[in-house]
Parts: structure tokens; C-alpha cells; sequence
């Protein structure tokens, strides 16, 4: 016996909100990051899921590019994050305001 | 009782499997241990241990036991829970690797009927592998990097300064040379054109000209170089250098605690070397055997699978002959070298193999 | 049966792991939680009879983007996130939108699954490396070679971000935002030293 499609759908959109939510209760640039990371695994898991029910290769294909765009993200991501740190001494996403006024 | 038997056969299979490979590859790293410090004796003009038993072989067991009975000291102003998850990990993702390894060919000339309640029935093939997965490269790559955390949170959670530059420039280093070594790796892959490790020894075997070491001699280097790193040792034991960071990441760390980091390093070794073994020099293939014993048989399994050790034993070798030889970088020597020599070495290797490959199978 | 056991186990860790990452103010706990995240769904994506992309799973997220991650905490050495003291009330606008955005995604998966589906083909080579290479080398080669210059853009950009600025412009950016917030002066020597 093998779980259902539906199974893994669910536990993708569960990841998914927990992830979207996330996003907005933390105020931290690398928390905010993470959870945008774990919104990308989310989708990942629908992506593979149906490939496997459908077998069809396209969706583990999109799950490659996902992750090879992942990689990109955390690579610029965190160097915006470190310049930020140098310049304000805060992880702080309230204190990136310059533009404000 | 017999359909139980049958369903559970498979199993117990497994569980004597699983047993034999993790008790032999920590017998044979704990003898490790205790050969680095004769070679290392002998290398310096000493004589090494040799009060617990005869030649000093019991000396391994000694060691444990006096790591058990250490106090276990616990900083103040640790992290505690990762304090103790960093050991964990670390030894766990040293261990995981072992259940690729491929120890030899598989026996095919036994007739497995004999067994009671016919659990034999339909099996030919004896593989002496545990698990068998198309993917096998990638999965000891992953594990193997997943590996830095137990090192990077055990520097974080002491809250020591020695301690988290030890971590600090493990994790560094990990990731520079990590890029050098999956680079080195392709060469291989594309001439073999498989990511099973039993698949690439199969593309090596028959003649020791067809070892990789020959057409990928620059794949070979820039892993062995990238290998040391990889495992924190001489000369690029930056992480515990002794005379600038204390112990480095493992500072604070004692009795059992230091023991699981300790077998980690030396199992870490062993891994790299069976990497080095199975891409470049033929895994268990021994030139010549094939003439003499059957392939297939047990006696050309035991033989090779002798052989295969061997060839790690040659390579855990040359770890401790070069660290008896050569002294530590500076790290930013060693940043240098990773990123402005190694890699872009390894990623020239990839494209003339691709350019060979190519007009080779015009 | 073994599979389903596999799936329940390792989708209640992931779930777990998740509502903890989000839970825990500390960045090094929430990275490590996000750390079983990755780890449990590669075993799922084993389960799912994807090695590759559960090999590179492990490969790129746990081993390359989680110890960037886990590196960047411990080089700024943050500490924990303080609490939100004003505008408590958006926690709970926020697990609201949280709810009806996870009705939302049932809906859609519902009406998903209400499509007409081919039946499950026991299709073993669709997820080993052999099928995911060649597709991506035929049909999918614009996008792969699309990825390959994000990724070189992304090396640029990163090397570009991180380059040490000289002195002068340095002190110019810190001063200019200095007057503007009012800083107290004793966060400089933090300034000087990174």
C-alpha cells in the first residue's frame, strides 16, 4: 500500500502555509529567507509527487531548476544580508528604511 | 510460520549485513588510530605504544575505555541541546556512507535452494553491497557535506571564542573544497556513465590500464588534495590547529563526547579513501585474478574484497606519512589555493574530458 | 505498507520541523529545524521513487544552501529576534490569513484531483538520473541553459555585494546614516571591525 497523491498534496500545502506564514511573523532578513526556502520545498514536493503519479520526468526536471534558482537566491540573498549587517549592525528587516522619508 | 520466515528472511539479511560492514569498518578505523601513532613514532625516531599487549594491539581498546571513564564536563553557558546534538551528527553522517560501499563483486555460483523453509528459492546473486543505489556518488557527496554541521554547531553552541573560529573555518573550508572535489568527480562519471559506485568499478574492471587514475591523472590530485580538506587533516587541519585555536571546534568538548568526534575524523578518512579506491583505482578488481579463480565464486569475492581493503589501507597510509611530513597552511594561503588553483584545475579537467570524450565516440 | 509508514513518519517530522523553524526566535534553532525540513523530505522524495532528486536534495539544500545559512549566523554572531511588542494584533491577522490561505491550496489540490487522471503505470525509469539527464539535455535545454547564466549572474552579483568597500565610502555611508537615525556612537567600533 502506497500513499496517495492526495497525501502528499496535503502535507505540501501544510508546509506551504506554515512557510507563507512565516514569512510575515518573522522580522529577521535569514528568518524570512528560510521561510521563503521552505515555501520553494513546498511546491518541490508537488512537483515530484506528480511526476511520480503521472510518470512524467518534467516535474523532477522543474524540481532541478527550482533548486539551481534556490542556490542562485541564497547566494546573492546572503551577501544582501551581510552588506546590510555592515552597514546598520541589525538583522532587522524594520530598519532597512533609508528610502522612508 | 513459513510465510513469516520468508518475509522475514530479507531482513535478517540485511541486519547481518548492516552488522558486519559497520563492525568491520570501525575495527579497521580504530586500528587506524593506533597505526597512526606507531607510523607516527617511527616516522619521528620513537617507538609509539607498546605497553597494552603485544606491539601495543590492544591499545584502541584501552583508549575507549579510558574515554568512557573521563568526567563528562558540560560548559556553564553552552547551548545545551545543540551541544549535544553536534557530536550526533557528526558521527552519524560519517557512518552513513558505509551502506554504499561496494566490498566486492557479487557471488553468483552458489545455488541458494539448499536453505530451509525455502527462503533461497529464486535468488542467484549474493551482492556485497547493503543498499544498491543508482545514485551512489551523489548520495556519499550530500552525507558527507551534511557532515560540516557537526563540526560548525559544535563550535557555535561552547560559546567559546577558540571554538567558533575552529567552526568558522571548518564550514569555510568545507564549502570551498567541496566545489573542487564534485568537480574532480566528473571526469569520472562522464567515462563510466554511471553514478553507481558497483557501475564505475565495473566500467574499470579487466585490464588495471583502464583504472581512472590514468586518463583522469588531474581528477585524481585535485580530489586527493580536496579529500584532506575535506577531512580536517594535515596539512589542512586549520579547524584544530593546535598552536593558534586550542583544540579548535572541539574545545570544550570531553570523555565520550570528544571520542564521537574523534571516530568521526577517522571514519571521515575512510570514507574518502573508499571514494578514492572505487573512482580511480578499481575498486576491488585485482588484475589477473579473474585468470586464477572464477569470477563469481566466494573465493574471488574474499580475494578481492582483501584486495579492496588493502588498497584503503594504502591511502589511510598516505594520510598519516603526510602527516608526518608536511606542516600547516596559513588559511589564507589555504582560501587561495582552494579557490584560485584547485577548483579552476578541476573545472579544466572537466572540459578537456568533454572535448576527449567527445572525439573518441565520434 | 512499508512506504506509507515511511511517509507518515517522515511528513509528521517535516510538519514539525517547519512549525518549529517558525517557532523558535533563535536563527541557529530555526536553521537547524529547516535543516530536518530538507532532510525529511528527501526521504520522501525516496518514497516517491525520486533518488536523484532526493541525492540532490541533500546535495544543494542541506549541504550548500544551509551551511551558507548557518555560516552567515554564526560570522554576524545574531542573537535572538526580539519580540513584536507593538501591533500584537497582526499575529492573529496573520494565522488568519495563514487559514484561509491552506483552504485556498486544498481547493485548488481538490479541484486537481477531481481532473480526469491516467492510472498509476509502475514506470521505474522515470526518476533515475538516465531519464532526468536526457530529458534535460533535449526537450528542456533552453531552461537548463537559462539556469546555467542566472547562476553565473548570481556568482557576480555575489562576489560584487560582499567586496570590501574602501575606507572613505565606507565612513560616508556609515555617517550619512549615523545622522540620520541618531545612533548612539558605540556601534561604531562593530562598523570598523567587520
Amino acid at each position: 500500500m502506497e500513499p496517495s497523491l492526495a497525501a502528499y498534496l496535503a502535507l505540501s500545502g501544510i508546509l506551504f502555509t506554515i512557510g507563507a506564514v512565516g514569512v510575515i511573523f518573522k522580522r529577521n532578513a535569514i528568518g524570512m529567507f528560510m521561510c521563503i526556502e521552505l515555501m520553494l520545498n513546498a511546491v518541490n514536493l508537488t512537483f515530484v509527487a506528480f511526476s511520480r503519479y503521472y510518470s512524467d520526468v518534467t516535474g523532477q526536471l522543474f524540481v532541478f531548476m527550482v533548486m539551481s534558482v534556490a542556490a542562485a537566491e541564497a547566494a546573492v540573498g546572503l551577501g544582501i544580508i551581510i552588506s546590510f549587517f555592515r552597514n546598520r549592525v541589525s538583522m532587522d528587516v524594520d530598519d532597512a528604511s533609508i528610502l522612508k522619508n | 510460520m513459513e510465510p513469516i520466515i520468508q518475509t522475514a528472511f530479507p531482513f535478517i539479511v540485511f541486519a547481518v549485513g548492516i552488522l558486519l560492514a559497520f563492525q568491520g569498518v570501525l575495527m579497521i578505523v580504530a586500528y587506524t588510530v593506533l597505526a597512526e601513532r606507531k607510523v607516527l613514532g617511527w616516522i619521528q625516531g620513537r617507538i609509539g605504544p607498546n605497553r597494552v599487549g603485544p606491539w601495543g594491539v590492544m591499545q584502541p581498546f584501552a583508549d575507549l575505555l579510558k574515554f568512557i571513564f573521563k568526567e563528562d564536563l558540560v560548559p556553564d553557558k553552552s547551548t545545551k541541546f545543540v551541544y549535544f546534538l553536534a557530536p550526533i551528527v557528526a558521527l552519524t553522517c560519517a557512518l552513513l556512507p558505509i551502506v554504499v560501499y561496494p566490498f566486492g563483486p557479487v557471488i553468483t555460483t552458489i545455488d541458494w535452494s539448499f536453505l530451509p523453509f525455502g527462503v533461497g528459492n529464486g535468488i542467484t546473486r549474493l551482492p556485497m553491497t547493503i543498499a544498491q543505489i543508482d545514485v551512489g556518488v551523489l548520495y556519499v557527496l550530500g552525507i558527507t557535506s551534511v557532515g560540516v554541521y557537526g563540526i560548525a554547531l559544535a563550535g557555535w553552541s561552547s560559546n567559546n571564542k577558540y571554538s567558533l573560529m575552529g567552526g568558522l573555518r571548518s564550514s569555510a573550508q568545507m564549502i570551498s573544497y567541496e566545489l573542487a572535489m564534485g568537480a574532480s568527480v566528473i571526469g569520472v562519471v562522464m567515462l563510466s556513465g554511471s553514478l553507481d559506485l558497483n557501475g564505475i568499478i565495473n566500467a574499470q574492471i579487466n585490464s588495471p590500464f583502464k583504472w581512472y587514475i590514468i586518463p583522469q591523472f588531474i581528477g585524481f590530485i585535485v580530489f586527493l588534495i580536496a579529500a584532506f580538506a575535506e577531512t580536517n587533516r594535515v596539512p589542512f587541519d586549520l579547524p584544530e590547529a593546535e598552536t593558534e585555536l586550542v583544540a579548535g571546534f572541539h574545545t570544550e568538548y570531553s570523555a565520550l563526547k570528544f571520542a564521537l568526534f574523534f571516530m568521526a575524523e577517522y571514519v571521515n578518512m575512510f570514507t574518502v579513501s573508499v571514494m578514492c579506491t572505487v573512482l580511480f583505482l578499481g575498486g576491488w578488481y585485482i588484475p589477473g585474478l579473474g585468470h586464477l579463480l572464477e569470477p563469481g565464486s566466494i573465493p574471488y569475492a574474499l580475494v578481492s574484497h582483501v584486495g579492496f581493503i588493502l588498497k584503503i589501507c594504502a591511502f589511510l597510509f598516505l594520510y598519516i606519512w603526510i602527516r608526518g611530513t608536511l606542516p600547516r597552511f596559513r588559511f589564507d594561503q589555504l582560501m587561495n589555493f582552494g579557490w584560485k588553483f584547485l577548483l579552476p584545475l578541476a573545472l579544466a579537467n572537466v572540459i578537456l574530458t568533454i572535448v576527449i570524450v567527445y572525439f573518441l565516440n565520434r | 505498507m512499508a512506504t506509507s509508514a515511511l511517509f507518515f513518519l517522515f511528513a509528521g517530522l517535516a510538519i514539525a520541523c517547519a512549525i518549529s523553524m517558525v517557532y523558535h526566535r533563535n536563527p541557529i534553532y530555526s536553521a537547524i529545524s529547516l535543516i530536518g525540513v530538507f532532510v525529511s523530505l528527501s526521504v520522501l522524495y525516496v518514497t516517491l521513487a525520486a533518488t536523484f532528486i532526493a541525492a540532490v536534495q541533500i546535495l544543494i539544500y542541506a549541504g550548500a544552501i544551509m551551511v551558507l545559512v548557518v555560516f552567515v549566523i554564526m560570522l554576524l554572531n545574531m542573537d535572538e529576534d526580539k519580540p513584536l511588542n507593538r501591533l500584537r494584533y497582526l499575529y492573529a491577522v496573520g494565522g488568519g490569513l495563514g487559514l484561509i490561505l491552506l483552504i485556498q491550496t486544498f481547493f485548488i489540490f481538490y479541484a486537481v484531483m477531481r481532473a480526469p487522471k491516467q492510472a498509476i503505470n509502475e514506470d521505474v525509469t522515470v526518476g533515475n538520473t538516465l531519464s532526468i539527464g536526457s530529458a534535460m539535455y533535449t526537450e528542456y535545454l533552453l531552461p537548463v541553459e537559462i539556469v546555467g547564466i542566472l547562476l553565473l549572474m548570481a556568482v557576480i552579483g555575489g562576489v560584487i555585494l560582499v567586496r570590501k568597500l574602501s575606507q572613505p565610502q565606507m565612513e560616508m555611508v556609515v555617517n550619512s546614516e549615523l545622522e540620520t537615525r541618531n545612533e548612539p556612537a558605540e556601534s561604531d567600533d562593530y562598523r570598523v571591525a567587520l
